[in-house]
């Protein structure tokens, strides 16, 4: 079972009004930004279920573009994201599909463009309680968390990817607690996560992204 | 060092000779890369942004806040300085401060989800109103708050505290029993007593539906913050006194949850039943999303 802190009990510390529609939000736009190495320009947001019937109740529209922002679930600037975003010049709209029904309650799509048009669509759940999970990259159902130090790799889907970063990581003395690889199809994209219980230091991430198929490393550290 | 229910932590407490707070900080140390310090540091920044929420909205009175809620903390203050409350002063404070977080939390400000942001005023109000009834220190309100942190574990692990899948009593009733825990607590009473204190706290809630008008999280969930720390002192002052809880916390929180299960869906924070579904709570709800 998962670790529950009393920091999630007595926690999360967060802009109201809702710990799903607003803090939870807030986090998975969070998690999407970092899956991005440039500038974002442009961001699309699908709601669907609860999330897209009483976002603007909730403020999850400002939870989400504040998240994009880089703000945590406690930072005061939530409230006034959407006119901080436009003044970076970052262009943010949101449209609700409340015709597909066979989803997560609190589900969003996260479509983001970067400065040179590479785009990449990120699905998040807000779980409750202000934790979420991302749950497709680009189409590829993966499950990604910020519950342990993470080291999300990018790779082609070529036989020795995953001893390299198995290897890699128990050069460096980190222990992984879980390690899974998802991939939409035979030799298609693939995402290995590698969550572990030790921090991962940038040093450990180029030596994972010297081996030839792996196309991009990004680390999602575990907050407080 | 960890514990699944109750019993473990109770068992931990006594062989240990240690508080229900400690167990938990030791906990917390044990089980994360954290240090005692950063712990400590961590809690008390929550209970800084707990003081804020709670006292902000009587300072600046009338700042614009949710779509339905506001200025009732202040009303409720202004009754109690005026002198005619029927009720005694800690009562009271903790009704202002309860409903102070809310006000807060509607209008997107900071504030510490205890266990969750619906239910955010509750601990808040205890540890403030007993703060100025009985003048504790920062060390019993950080003990307080370790030991509803404690209670809201073993709620979040072994039943559940969440509106849509409990109803309000895994809200309110979760926070009620935490800060009658913590007030116990910061009374200097045993171990035994906090959890006394959650388990009539549950029992005294048990049923509650979650029933959001408009899907907000203003009405009824503000004045059931109130309710929920007025709860609190009752069932604190229950135990401090010597009163046993009838029903063991274990067996409460399996019934709270089981009752929760049992709740239609229209009772589970889907604004479709309860007060949401009364022809007023559909107005306000047509109102506000579909002008």
């Amino acid at each position: 079972m998962e670790y529950i802190s009393v920091f999630d009990v007595i926690g999360p510390n967060m802009i109201g009004p809702s710990s799903s529609h607003t803090a939870g939000a807030a986090r998975m736009a969070f998690l999407a930004r970092k899956l991005m190495h440039k500038q974002v320009v442009k961001v699309e947001f699908i709601l669907y279920g609860s999330c897209a019937r009483t976002y603007r109740g909730h403020g999850t529209d400002r939870a989400l573009a504040g998240g994009i922002l880089g703000f945590d679930t406690g930072d005061k600037r939530i409230r006034d994201s959407l006119e901080l975003a436009k003044q970076q010049g970052m262009e943010i709209t949101f449209r609700c599909n409340l015709d597909e029904t066979e989803i997560h309650p609190n589900t969003a799509d996260i479509k983001m463009t970067d400065e040179t048009g590479h785009t990449l669509t990120v699905r998040g759940e807000s779980l409750g309680g202000g934790k979420v999970r991302l749950t497709r990259i680009n189409g590829v159902t993966v499950e990604l968390t910020d519950e342990y130090c993470t080291l999300l790799v990018f790779h082609l889907d070529r036989p020795g990817v995953l001893a390299h970063i198995a290897d890699t990581l128990n050069h460096n003395h980190i222990n992984i607690a879980f390690l899974r690889l998802f991939r939409s199809e035979k030799g298609g994209e693939t995402y290995t996560v590698a969550e572990c219980d030790d921090p991962i230091a940038e040093e450990v991430c180029r030596q994972v992204a010297a081996h030839p198929a792996v196309l991009d490393t990004i680390l999602m550290e575990r907050e407080g | 060092m960890d514990f699944k229910n109750a019993e473990e932590l109770l068992a931990l407490c006594i062989e240990q000779h240690l508080s229900i707070a400690d167990v938990m900080r030791k906990r917390e140390v044990s089980n994360t890369s954290q240090s005692p310090e950063q712990v400590e540091h961590r809690m008390l920044q929550a209970l800084k942004i707990m003081y804020d929420a709670a006292h902000e909205p009587l300072e600046t009175g009338f700042r614009p806040v949710g779509h339905l809620i506001g200025k009732e903390a202040f009303r409720l203050e202004q009754r109690g300085i005026s002198g005619n409350s029927l009720l005694g002063n800690t009562l009271m404070k903790a009704m202002v401060y309860a409903q102070a977080v809310l006000e807060v939390n509607a209008s997107m400000g900071l504030i510490v989800a205890a266990p969750t942001a619906g239910s955010s005023g509750v601990i808040p109000a205890v540890l403030f109103a007993l703060q100025e009834a009985g003048g504790l220190t920062e060390k019993q309100l950080l003990d307080g708050l370790f030991t509803a942190g404690a209670i809201g574990y073993l709620l979040m692990r072994n039943a559940s505290v969440s509106g849509a899948e409990a109803g309000c009593q895994a809200e309110i009733g979760s926070a009620s029993a935490m800060a009658a825990a913590a007030m116990v607590a910061m009374q200097n009473g045993t171990a035994t007593q906090c959890l006394d204190a959650a388990s009539i706290a549950l029992s005294n809630l048990l049923g509650l539906v979650c029933d959001p008008v408009a899907g907000l999280v203003e009405v009824p969930c503000q004045s059931r913050n109130a309710l929920g720390a007025a709860n609190a002192l009752i069932c604190g002052e229950m135990a401090l006194s010597g009163i046993p809880a009838a029903i063991p916390f274990t067996e409460m929180a399996e019934a709270m949850y089981k009752v929760g299960k049992s709740l239609p869906e229209s009772l589970r924070e889907t604004a479709l039943g309860g007060c949401a579904a009364t022809c007023t709570g559909c107005a306000i709800r047509t109102r506000i999303f579909e002008q």
